[in-house]
């Protein structure tokens, strides 16, 4: 059977691992491939690097750390943060990245998604979609949640499906930093009424949390921050933990 | 040791290289005929669209190359899959080297696959010293079936093919350079072949 799977992320800015509460309080969480390392062999899944680097020369630093990365690290993982065009990702591809993840890029120009399915494959595009609920709808927001858009979640989710990503990554701007649970009714609404992976972000805090996005939200994996870089949940605990609640995992 | 990635703009050949690095080998990455030829080993990676990757291999004539190679070569994704009889990914016509159809999965499971499955049933020295049902990371829509080539099976939906071999040629769907130490152990069988 398909696996869970567990996803550390690494916020990326200038080379450098940080990770925000609620996005602000950048605090650093040290060495990028060194941590990345450390996560393949404690059992990670995968890994995602979003990179928060605002210039341009932080983004070439970002690159030549997707290149380490590859040559150290011997499981799959996704750069995403700052894509906007088919050379951008053509660049992480061939510096050995497995997937890319966009967002705003995706929103301001759907058709993107299309370009890079054909180009690449749908298996390497990742459609991240951070929403937070206003009056009871569920709101796609860009820049970190700070600017909504017009778009509902679930419509836009089935869009990005439709236009050819592979998976796609949703953060709930209600749950993330506050270590109270993935927003897992919208996580099952996604995962069944579409037919691509979704990986559950944002509001992890316990081990139950992810019992409960993989049972309750229906989530093919699950991705953590801070949980992990604090060492407040070990990856090995987590997934012993899982197999004992029946959830299929790596071990 | 001479290992060659075929090197034909469809293959993430950069993952597969430094995967060999790490296992102490330096592959040369080329799409020439006359160094492919003269390889010990060669791979032969894939990913994208089976009728884009089809077409490159045809411009550069690699598609008559790769049948007539003698040394072992080992097809990765979707290579393996262009090493079949065909593929309804863009209805493309394979190499022919497995005697097996590529179908897409059905809408019954998630598509594409994404993440780690079991492989079992596990057969040749490929996978000699590996567990059976030790995990792979594999990412694809498209499915070899079980057939007399099959020399490792998974289950999703279907049970299919996730490595056959014919003669000097193998194929795994799975990515050994993306597989933890369990994938870096089948490559390095493979390179030890």
């Amino acid at each position: 059977m398909l696996t869970k799977r567990i996803i550390p992320c690494l916020d990326i800015k200038n080379g450098r691992t940080v990770k925000g509460v609620n996005f602000v309080n950048l605090i650093d969480a040290g060495d990028p491939v060194a941590l990345a390392k450390q996560y393949a062999e404690k059992g990670a899944d995968e890994l995602v690097f979003l990179d928060i680097s605002a210039t341009l020369e932080g983004r070439k630093t970002t690159l030549e750390m997707v290149l380490k990365v590859a040559e150290q690290v011997n499981i799959p993982f996704t750069v995403g943060g700052g894509i906007s065009s088919v050379e951008d990702v053509d660049l992480l591809l061939k510096s050995g990245a497995d997937k890319v993840s966009i967002n705003s890029s995706a929103v301001k120009r759907p058709e993107l998604i299309n370009e890079l399915a054909d180009k690449f494959g749908s298996q390497c595009v990742v459609v991240a979609i951070d929403a937070k609920q206003i009056d009871n709808q569920w709101i796609v927001h860009l820049a970190g949640g700070s600017i909504p858009t017009e778009l509902d979640l679930f419509e836009w989710a089935k869009e990005v499906e439709t236009r050819g990503a592979g998976e796609i990554l949703f953060t709930s701007m209600d749950h993330d930093g506050t270590k109270d649970g993935f927003a897992n009714e919208s996580l099952s609404k996604l995962s069944t009424t579409l037919n691509i992976p979704i990986i559950a972000s944002g509001g992890a805090g316990t081990i139950q949390h992810f019992v409960d996005t993989f049972q309750i939200g229906k989530s093919d994996a699950a991705l953590a921050a801070s949980v992990f870089h604090f060492g407040e949940i070990e990856i090995e605990d987590l997934k012993e933990a899982l197999k004992k609640n029946n959830i299929e995992v790596r071990i | 040791m001479n290992i060659v990635l075929i090197d034909y703009g469809a293959g993430n050949t950069k993952s597969v290289q430094f995967a060999c690095n790490r296992l102490g080998y330096d592959p040369i990455v080329s799409s020439r005929a006359e160094i492919i030829k003269a390889a010990d080993k060669v791979i032969f990676p894939g990913v994208g669209h089976a009728s884009n990757a089809m077409s490159r291999l045809q411009t550069s004539g690699l598609d008559l190359l790769i049948p007539t190679l003698k040394q072992p070569v080992l097809g990765i994704c979707l290579g393996m899959q262009l090493l079949c009889n065909a593929t309804e990914e863009g209805a493309t016509k394979g190499l022919g080297i497995f005697d097996v159809q590529v179908k897409r999965f059905s809408d019954e499971v998630k598509v594409p696959q994404m993440g780690w499955n079991k492989i079992s049933n596990l057969k040749t020295n490929l996978f000699m010293g590996l567990r059976n049902n030790a995990y792979m990371y594999l990412v694809h829509s498209y499915y070899a079936e079980l057939c007399d080539d099959t020399i490792a099976q998974t289950h999703y939906g279907v049970t299919y093919s996730s490595a056959l071999k014919k003669n000097n040629f193998y194929g795994v769907q799975f990515h050994p350079e993306k597989s933890s130490l369990e994938g870096e152990h089948v490559l390095r069988n493979f390179l030890n072949l």
